[in-house]
Protein backbone atom coordinates (compact mmCIF):
# COMPACT_ATOMS: atom_id res chain seq x y z
CA UNK A 1 0.00 0.00 0.00
CA UNK A 2 1.69 3.68 -0.74
CA UNK A 3 2.47 5.50 2.23
CA UNK A 4 1.63 9.32 1.72
CA UNK A 5 4.00 11.77 2.01
CA UNK A 6 2.92 12.70 5.80
CA UNK A 7 4.23 8.63 6.65
CA UNK A 8 7.11 8.79 4.36
CA UNK A 9 8.14 11.69 6.28
CA UNK A 10 7.65 10.74 9.53
CA UNK A 11 4.33 11.33 10.70
CA UNK A 12 3.99 13.45 14.06
CA UNK A 13 7.23 12.81 15.14
CA UNK A 14 8.61 14.36 12.33
CA UNK A 15 6.01 17.40 12.44
CA UNK A 16 7.17 18.38 16.20
CA UNK A 17 10.38 18.40 15.18
CA UNK A 18 10.23 20.19 11.82
CA UNK A 19 8.13 23.00 13.95
CA UNK A 20 10.77 23.89 16.35
CA UNK A 21 13.10 24.37 13.24
CA UNK A 22 10.63 25.88 10.93
CA UNK A 23 9.12 28.75 13.29
CA UNK A 24 12.77 29.53 14.59
CA UNK A 25 13.95 30.02 11.13
CA UNK A 26 10.73 32.03 10.28
CA UNK A 27 11.05 34.54 13.29
CA UNK A 28 15.02 35.08 12.54
CA UNK A 29 13.91 36.01 9.00
CA UNK A 30 13.64 40.01 8.33
CA UNK A 31 11.83 39.53 5.25
CA UNK A 32 8.89 37.88 6.68
CA UNK A 33 8.80 37.79 10.80
CA UNK A 34 7.30 40.87 11.30
CA UNK A 35 3.72 38.68 10.38
CA UNK A 36 4.46 36.98 13.13
CA UNK A 37 4.53 40.17 15.26
CA UNK A 38 2.87 40.00 19.00
CA UNK A 39 0.89 36.28 18.51
CA UNK A 40 1.02 34.35 21.17
CA UNK A 41 3.66 32.00 20.78
CA UNK A 42 2.20 28.49 21.53
CA UNK A 43 -0.69 29.57 19.22
CA UNK A 44 1.45 30.06 16.49
CA UNK A 45 3.49 27.17 17.05
CA UNK A 46 0.11 25.06 16.96
CA UNK A 47 -0.99 27.16 13.58
CA UNK A 48 2.67 26.38 12.19
CA UNK A 49 2.07 22.60 13.26
CA UNK A 50 -1.07 22.34 11.05
CA UNK A 51 0.65 23.85 7.97
CA UNK A 52 3.43 21.29 8.59
CA UNK A 53 0.81 18.42 8.55
CA UNK A 54 -0.81 19.74 5.09
CA UNK A 55 2.22 20.40 3.60
CA UNK A 56 3.17 16.72 4.22
CA UNK A 57 -0.08 15.60 2.73
CA UNK A 58 -1.36 14.72 6.18
CA UNK A 59 -4.74 14.59 7.35
CA UNK A 60 -6.04 18.62 7.75
CA UNK A 61 -8.92 20.23 8.05
CA UNK A 62 -8.11 23.15 5.93
CA UNK A 63 -10.12 24.44 3.22
CA UNK A 64 -9.18 26.78 0.38
CA UNK A 65 -11.90 29.33 1.96
CA UNK A 66 -9.41 28.76 5.71
CA UNK A 67 -6.54 29.92 4.01
CA UNK A 68 -7.79 32.99 2.33
CA UNK A 69 -9.81 34.30 5.67
CA UNK A 70 -7.05 33.20 7.39
CA UNK A 71 -4.75 35.37 5.90
CA UNK A 72 -6.61 38.67 4.30
CA UNK A 73 -5.44 40.98 7.70
CA UNK A 74 -1.72 39.79 6.39
CA UNK A 75 -2.52 40.60 2.94
CA UNK A 76 -4.10 44.50 4.50
CA UNK A 77 -0.51 44.87 5.82
CA UNK A 78 1.02 43.93 2.20
CA UNK A 79 1.95 40.07 2.75
CA UNK A 80 3.12 39.54 -1.03
CA UNK A 81 4.72 36.57 -3.64
CA UNK A 82 8.02 37.40 -1.57
CA UNK A 83 6.67 36.33 1.30
CA UNK A 84 5.23 33.36 0.31
CA UNK A 85 8.50 32.67 -1.26
CA UNK A 86 10.51 33.27 1.93
CA UNK A 87 8.07 30.51 3.92
CA UNK A 88 8.66 28.21 0.94
CA UNK A 89 12.21 28.65 1.14
CA UNK A 90 12.27 28.30 4.90
CA UNK A 91 10.38 25.03 4.53
CA UNK A 92 12.63 23.41 2.51
CA UNK A 93 15.93 24.28 4.19
CA UNK A 94 13.92 22.98 7.77
CA UNK A 95 13.23 19.65 6.04
CA UNK A 96 16.92 19.57 4.50
CA UNK A 97 18.05 20.13 7.78
CA UNK A 98 16.09 17.17 8.66
CA UNK A 99 17.72 15.05 6.44
CA UNK A 100 14.07 14.87 4.14
CA UNK A 101 15.03 13.44 1.14
CA UNK A 102 15.37 15.61 -2.09
CA UNK A 103 11.84 13.89 -3.58
CA UNK A 104 9.98 14.16 -0.47
CA UNK A 105 10.95 17.93 0.09
CA UNK A 106 9.95 18.30 -3.35
CA UNK A 107 6.59 16.64 -3.27
CA UNK A 108 5.93 18.90 -0.05
CA UNK A 109 7.16 22.26 -1.72
CA UNK A 110 4.58 21.53 -4.40
CA UNK A 111 1.76 20.96 -1.91
CA UNK A 112 2.47 24.13 0.08
CA UNK A 113 2.85 25.96 -3.55
CA UNK A 114 -0.61 24.75 -4.77
CA UNK A 115 -2.06 27.66 -1.65
CA UNK A 116 -0.28 30.49 -2.97
CA UNK A 117 -3.48 32.36 -4.63
CA UNK A 118 -5.20 31.11 -1.47
CA UNK A 119 -3.01 32.55 0.84
CA UNK A 120 -2.29 35.85 -1.16
CA UNK A 121 -6.14 36.52 -1.84
CA UNK A 122 -5.86 36.40 -5.40
CA UNK B 1 -22.16 42.06 16.25
CA UNK B 2 -23.39 39.19 17.92
CA UNK B 3 -25.96 38.31 20.60
CA UNK B 4 -25.54 36.57 23.71
CA UNK B 5 -28.13 34.89 25.10
CA UNK B 6 -27.81 34.59 29.20
CA UNK B 7 -30.58 33.52 31.87
CA UNK B 8 -33.31 35.16 30.06
CA UNK B 9 -31.48 38.21 28.20
CA UNK B 10 -30.37 38.85 24.72
CA UNK B 11 -27.65 41.08 24.98
CA UNK B 12 -25.88 42.10 21.73
CA UNK B 13 -21.68 42.51 22.14
CA UNK B 14 -19.86 44.50 18.94
CA UNK B 15 -17.03 42.83 17.21
CA UNK B 16 -13.85 44.40 19.28
CA UNK B 17 -16.22 42.93 22.70
CA UNK B 18 -15.20 39.65 23.96
CA UNK B 19 -18.34 38.10 25.93
CA UNK B 20 -16.41 39.57 29.17
CA UNK B 21 -16.53 43.11 28.02
CA UNK B 22 -20.26 42.83 27.26
CA UNK B 23 -21.39 41.36 29.71
CA UNK B 24 -19.98 43.58 31.98
CA UNK B 25 -21.13 46.48 29.59
CA UNK B 26 -24.71 45.35 30.20
CA UNK B 27 -24.41 45.59 34.08
CA UNK B 28 -23.96 41.38 34.36
CA UNK B 29 -22.34 41.34 37.52
CA UNK B 30 -19.57 38.18 36.31
CA UNK B 31 -17.03 37.16 38.02
CA UNK B 32 -13.68 38.32 36.65
CA UNK B 33 -10.07 38.78 37.66
CA UNK B 34 -7.04 39.15 35.42
CA UNK B 35 -8.92 39.51 32.37
CA UNK B 36 -6.39 38.38 30.61
CA UNK B 37 -6.79 34.31 29.90
CA UNK B 38 -4.70 33.15 33.62
CA UNK B 39 -7.04 33.27 36.75
CA UNK B 40 -9.95 31.64 35.18
CA UNK B 41 -12.44 33.75 36.94
CA UNK B 42 -15.00 34.64 34.62
CA UNK B 43 -15.39 30.94 33.61
CA UNK B 44 -18.64 30.60 32.13
CA UNK B 45 -20.43 27.56 29.73
CA UNK B 46 -21.63 27.78 25.86
CA UNK B 47 -24.37 25.98 25.83
CA UNK B 48 -24.94 25.58 21.95
CA UNK B 49 -21.59 25.71 20.39
CA UNK B 50 -18.28 24.88 21.02
CA UNK B 51 -15.91 27.33 22.10
CA UNK B 52 -12.76 27.88 19.82
CA UNK B 53 -9.74 26.36 21.89
CA UNK B 54 -8.35 29.83 22.47
CA UNK B 55 -11.08 30.48 24.46
CA UNK B 56 -10.22 27.52 26.92
CA UNK B 57 -6.37 27.51 27.14
CA UNK B 58 -5.67 26.60 30.63
CA UNK B 59 -8.84 24.95 31.20
CA UNK B 60 -9.25 21.03 32.68
CA UNK B 61 -9.85 18.40 29.74
CA UNK B 62 -13.23 17.41 31.11
CA UNK B 63 -14.14 21.09 31.49
CA UNK B 64 -13.62 21.71 27.72
CA UNK B 65 -15.13 18.80 26.49
CA UNK B 66 -17.81 20.80 28.56
CA UNK B 67 -18.17 23.62 26.91
CA UNK B 68 -16.91 25.98 29.62
CA UNK B 69 -14.39 28.74 28.26
CA UNK B 70 -12.83 31.87 29.46
CA UNK B 71 -15.09 34.99 28.70
CA UNK B 72 -12.11 37.14 28.44
CA UNK B 73 -11.13 35.56 25.68
CA UNK B 74 -13.88 34.77 23.31
CA UNK B 75 -15.10 37.79 20.86
CA UNK B 76 -17.83 35.50 19.32
CA UNK B 77 -18.59 35.53 15.27
CA UNK B 78 -22.02 34.44 16.09
CA UNK B 79 -25.01 34.16 18.22
CA UNK B 80 -23.93 32.15 21.25
CA UNK B 81 -25.93 31.04 24.57
CA UNK B 82 -23.96 30.93 27.36
CA UNK B 83 -24.38 30.31 31.23
CA UNK B 84 -22.79 30.84 34.48
CA UNK B 85 -21.27 27.57 35.88
CA UNK B 86 -23.36 25.32 38.24
CA UNK B 87 -21.07 25.14 40.80
CA UNK B 88 -17.07 26.61 41.45
CA UNK B 89 -14.98 25.16 38.39
CA UNK B 90 -11.72 25.63 40.99
CA UNK B 91 -11.83 23.89 44.42
CA UNK B 92 -11.46 26.54 46.70
CA UNK B 93 -9.87 26.56 50.50
CA UNK B 94 -10.06 28.85 53.59
CA UNK B 95 -6.82 29.06 55.14
CA UNK B 96 -5.37 30.69 58.27
CA UNK B 97 -2.71 33.57 57.69
CA UNK B 98 0.02 32.58 60.46
CA UNK B 99 2.69 35.38 59.43
CA UNK B 100 2.82 38.30 57.99
CA UNK B 101 6.37 40.46 57.84
CA UNK B 102 8.06 42.53 55.52
CA UNK B 103 10.90 41.69 53.16
CA UNK B 104 11.42 44.94 51.75
CA UNK B 105 9.62 47.89 51.69
CA UNK B 106 7.82 47.05 48.81
CA UNK B 107 7.42 43.46 49.43
CA UNK B 108 5.10 42.11 52.33
CA UNK B 109 5.14 38.02 53.15
CA UNK B 110 2.13 36.17 53.87
CA UNK B 111 2.20 32.49 55.39
CA UNK B 112 -0.69 30.80 54.98
CA UNK B 113 -1.40 27.34 56.75
CA UNK B 114 -1.38 24.37 53.95
CA UNK B 115 -4.57 22.32 54.24
CA UNK B 116 -4.17 18.54 53.95
CA UNK B 117 -6.26 18.29 50.71
CA UNK B 118 -3.91 20.93 48.99
CA UNK B 119 -1.61 20.13 46.69
CA UNK B 120 0.94 22.52 45.02
CA UNK B 121 4.10 22.69 43.26
CA UNK B 122 6.74 25.33 43.63
CA UNK B 123 6.28 28.18 40.96
CA UNK B 124 2.34 27.85 40.73
CA UNK B 125 -0.10 30.61 41.71
CA UNK B 126 -3.66 30.65 43.35
CA UNK B 127 -6.36 33.14 43.15
CA UNK B 128 -7.10 34.88 46.67
CA UNK B 129 -10.98 35.43 46.29
CA UNK B 130 -11.96 39.05 48.72
CA UNK B 131 -15.68 38.75 49.99
CA UNK B 132 -16.88 41.39 47.93
CA UNK B 133 -15.97 39.10 44.87
CA UNK B 134 -12.46 41.65 43.97
CA UNK B 135 -9.97 38.43 42.76
CA UNK B 136 -5.98 38.55 42.04
CA UNK B 137 -3.84 35.81 41.33
CA UNK B 138 -0.25 35.34 43.66
CA UNK B 139 2.40 33.05 42.83
CA UNK B 140 3.23 30.62 45.53
CA UNK B 141 7.07 31.04 46.72
CA UNK B 142 7.25 28.46 49.11
CA UNK B 143 7.52 24.72 47.90
CA UNK B 144 6.01 21.49 49.42
CA UNK B 145 9.49 19.88 49.95
CA UNK B 146 10.79 22.39 52.47
CA UNK B 147 7.98 24.12 53.72
CA UNK B 148 5.09 23.48 56.04
CA UNK B 149 3.12 26.74 55.03
CA UNK B 150 2.28 28.43 51.89
CA UNK B 151 4.11 31.72 51.24
CA UNK B 152 3.10 34.87 49.44
CA UNK B 153 4.77 37.80 47.89
CA UNK B 154 2.76 40.87 47.87
CA UNK B 155 4.23 43.71 45.93
CA UNK B 156 2.70 47.06 46.66
CA UNK B 157 0.95 48.32 43.40
CA UNK B 158 -0.05 51.68 43.06
CA UNK B 159 -4.24 51.92 43.16
CA UNK B 160 -4.06 47.98 43.73
CA UNK B 161 -6.79 47.15 46.21
CA UNK B 162 -6.58 43.16 46.50
CA UNK B 163 -2.75 44.28 47.09
CA UNK B 164 -3.46 47.08 49.55
CA UNK B 165 -5.98 45.04 51.62
CA UNK B 166 -3.33 42.15 51.94
CA UNK B 167 -0.44 44.77 52.88
CA UNK B 168 -2.25 46.83 55.05
CA UNK B 169 -5.38 45.13 56.45
CA UNK B 170 -4.95 41.14 56.65
CA UNK B 171 -3.32 40.09 60.03
CA UNK B 172 -2.01 36.93 61.64
CA UNK B 173 -4.94 35.14 62.62
CA UNK B 174 -7.50 36.34 59.41
CA UNK B 175 -8.46 33.51 57.16
CA UNK B 176 -7.95 33.92 52.69
CA UNK B 177 -10.70 32.40 51.03
CA UNK B 178 -8.01 30.84 47.59
CA UNK B 179 -8.44 28.44 44.83
CA UNK B 180 -6.74 25.10 44.42
CA UNK B 181 -3.26 25.65 42.65
CA UNK B 182 -2.85 26.48 39.11
CA UNK B 183 -0.55 26.79 36.32
CA UNK B 184 2.49 24.77 34.93
CA UNK B 185 5.14 27.23 35.83
CA UNK B 186 6.84 23.83 38.00
CA UNK B 187 9.92 21.87 38.51
CA UNK B 188 9.19 18.83 36.77
CA UNK B 189 10.48 15.51 37.34
CA UNK B 190 13.27 13.80 34.97
CA UNK B 191 15.12 16.92 34.92
CA UNK B 192 18.01 16.57 37.45
CA UNK B 193 20.56 17.03 34.93
CA UNK B 194 19.40 19.59 32.65
CA UNK B 195 20.01 23.58 32.97
CA UNK B 196 17.61 25.68 34.84
CA UNK B 197 17.49 29.46 33.86
CA UNK B 198 15.44 31.48 36.03
CA UNK B 199 14.60 34.96 35.18
CA UNK B 200 12.20 37.45 37.02
CA UNK B 201 11.70 40.85 38.10
CA UNK B 202 10.44 42.22 40.96
CA UNK B 203 8.13 39.78 42.72
CA UNK B 204 8.33 37.64 40.18
CA UNK B 205 11.42 35.97 42.41
CA UNK B 206 8.82 34.63 44.56
CA UNK B 207 8.14 31.33 42.09
CA UNK B 208 11.28 31.17 40.87
CA UNK B 209 12.76 31.16 44.41
CA UNK B 210 10.70 28.41 45.15
CA UNK B 211 11.55 26.02 42.12
CA UNK B 212 15.02 26.52 42.94
CA UNK B 213 14.49 25.38 46.71
CA UNK B 214 12.63 22.28 45.31
CA UNK B 215 14.83 21.72 42.68
CA UNK B 216 18.15 21.20 44.65
CA UNK B 217 16.45 19.82 47.55
CA UNK B 218 15.53 16.88 45.34
CA UNK B 219 18.49 16.67 43.88
CA UNK B 220 19.08 18.65 40.66
CA UNK B 221 22.52 18.34 39.40
CA UNK B 222 22.52 20.71 36.75
CA UNK B 223 23.18 24.54 36.62
CA UNK B 224 20.65 27.00 37.83
CA UNK B 225 21.27 30.44 37.03
CA UNK B 226 18.15 32.87 38.79
CA UNK B 227 18.68 36.15 37.51
CA UNK B 228 16.66 38.73 39.61
CA UNK B 229 16.02 41.99 38.14
CA UNK B 230 14.62 44.97 39.73
CA UNK B 231 14.80 49.43 38.81
CA UNK B 232 15.98 50.31 41.40
CA UNK B 233 18.04 48.22 44.62
CA UNK B 234 15.19 48.90 47.06
CA UNK B 235 12.92 45.97 44.68
CA UNK B 236 15.52 43.48 45.10
CA UNK B 237 14.81 41.06 48.23
CA UNK B 238 15.73 37.55 49.59
CA UNK B 239 19.51 38.82 48.68
CA UNK B 240 21.08 37.43 51.66
CA UNK B 241 19.07 34.08 51.54
CA UNK B 242 19.87 34.03 47.82
CA UNK B 243 23.48 34.21 48.64
CA UNK B 244 23.60 31.83 51.10
CA UNK B 245 22.18 29.62 48.89
CA UNK B 246 24.35 29.84 46.18
CA UNK B 247 27.25 29.42 49.36
CA UNK B 248 25.56 25.80 49.85
CA UNK B 249 25.17 24.64 46.54
CA UNK B 250 27.89 24.97 43.85
CA UNK B 251 25.61 24.41 41.04
CA UNK B 252 23.28 27.14 42.08
CA UNK B 253 24.01 31.11 40.63
CA UNK B 254 22.67 34.36 42.15
CA UNK B 255 22.51 36.81 39.57
CA UNK B 256 20.79 39.85 40.77
CA UNK B 257 20.74 43.32 38.72
CA UNK B 258 19.38 46.81 38.99
CA UNK B 259 18.13 48.57 35.78
CA UNK B 260 17.82 51.94 36.07
CA UNK B 261 20.62 53.13 38.56
CA UNK B 262 24.51 51.90 39.49
CA UNK B 263 23.16 49.94 42.58
CA UNK B 264 26.56 51.18 44.91
CA UNK B 265 25.99 47.06 45.91
CA UNK B 266 29.32 44.96 45.64
CA UNK B 267 27.55 42.26 43.30
CA UNK B 268 24.57 43.76 41.89
CA UNK B 269 25.05 44.77 38.28
CA UNK B 270 23.67 47.24 35.95
CA UNK B 271 21.60 45.97 33.31
CA UNK B 272 18.31 44.06 32.87
CA UNK B 273 18.01 40.96 34.12
CA UNK B 274 16.66 39.02 30.93
CA UNK B 275 19.45 41.33 28.68
CA UNK B 276 22.19 39.63 31.10
CA UNK B 277 20.90 36.04 30.97
CA UNK B 278 20.22 35.65 27.22
CA UNK B 279 23.84 38.58 26.69
CA UNK B 280 25.61 35.12 29.29
CA UNK B 281 23.54 32.10 27.71
CA UNK B 282 23.58 32.93 24.21
CA UNK B 283 22.99 28.95 23.61
CA UNK B 284 19.46 27.42 25.31
CA UNK B 285 19.77 24.45 23.70
CA UNK B 286 18.29 21.99 26.24
CA UNK B 287 18.06 24.26 28.76
CA UNK B 288 14.42 24.69 30.57
CA UNK B 289 13.49 28.51 31.33
CA UNK B 290 11.14 30.17 33.81
CA UNK B 291 10.21 33.58 33.23
CA UNK B 292 8.71 35.22 35.87
CA UNK B 293 6.89 38.90 36.02
CA UNK B 294 6.46 41.78 33.79
CA UNK B 295 4.75 40.82 31.14
CA UNK B 296 6.81 42.59 28.11
CA UNK B 297 10.06 40.96 30.04
CA UNK B 298 8.16 37.70 29.87
CA UNK B 299 6.87 38.00 26.03
CA UNK B 300 10.62 39.22 24.63
CA UNK B 301 12.38 36.39 26.46
CA UNK B 302 9.98 33.51 25.44
CA UNK B 303 11.14 34.54 21.87
CA UNK B 304 14.78 35.46 22.51
CA UNK B 305 15.14 32.47 24.61
CA UNK B 306 13.60 30.37 22.08
CA UNK B 307 15.23 31.56 19.04
CA UNK B 308 18.43 31.27 21.29
CA UNK B 309 17.71 27.36 20.76
CA UNK B 310 15.27 26.07 23.93
CA UNK B 311 12.19 24.42 23.05
CA UNK B 312 8.91 25.76 22.92
CA UNK B 313 7.81 23.85 25.56
CA UNK B 314 10.59 23.73 27.80
CA UNK B 315 10.09 27.65 28.66
CA UNK B 316 7.74 28.17 30.81
CA UNK B 317 6.20 31.53 32.05
CA UNK B 318 3.81 33.50 34.34
CA UNK B 319 3.45 37.05 33.57
CA UNK B 320 2.13 39.25 36.02
CA UNK B 321 -0.25 41.17 34.96
CA UNK B 322 -1.80 44.41 36.74
CA UNK B 323 -5.20 44.67 35.77
CA UNK B 324 -7.02 47.73 37.26
CA UNK B 325 -10.51 46.00 36.03
CA UNK B 326 -13.51 47.89 36.24
CA UNK B 327 -16.43 46.99 38.27
CA UNK B 328 -19.38 46.13 36.46
CA UNK B 329 -21.83 49.40 35.60
CA UNK B 330 -25.45 48.55 36.91
CA UNK B 331 -27.66 48.24 34.59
Amino acid sequence: MNQSLYERIGGDAAIDAAVEIFYRRVLADDRINRFFEGVDMERQAAKQKAFLKFAFGGPNNYTGKDMREGHAHLVKQGLNDSHFDAVMENLAATLKELNVPDELIQEAAAIAESTRNDVLGR
Amino acid sequence: MAKLFFENRVLTVTDEETVLDGLLRHGVAVPSGCRSGVCQSCVMKAVDRTPPEAAQTGLRDNLKERGFFLACQWRPDGDVAIALPEQEVLRRFTLPVTGRDDLSPAVVRLRLAVDPAFHYRAGQFINVYRDDGLVRSYSLSSTPVLDSELELHVQKVEGGRVSRWLREEVVVGDHLTVSEPLGDLCYRSGVRERNLLLIGTGTGLGPLYGIAREALESGHHGAIHLYHGSGFPEGLYLRDVLQHLAGDFPNFHYWPSVSRVDSGIPGVRRGRAAALAMAEHPDLRGWLVYLCGHPEMVAATRRTAFLAGARLGDIRADPFIVNAAPEATPA
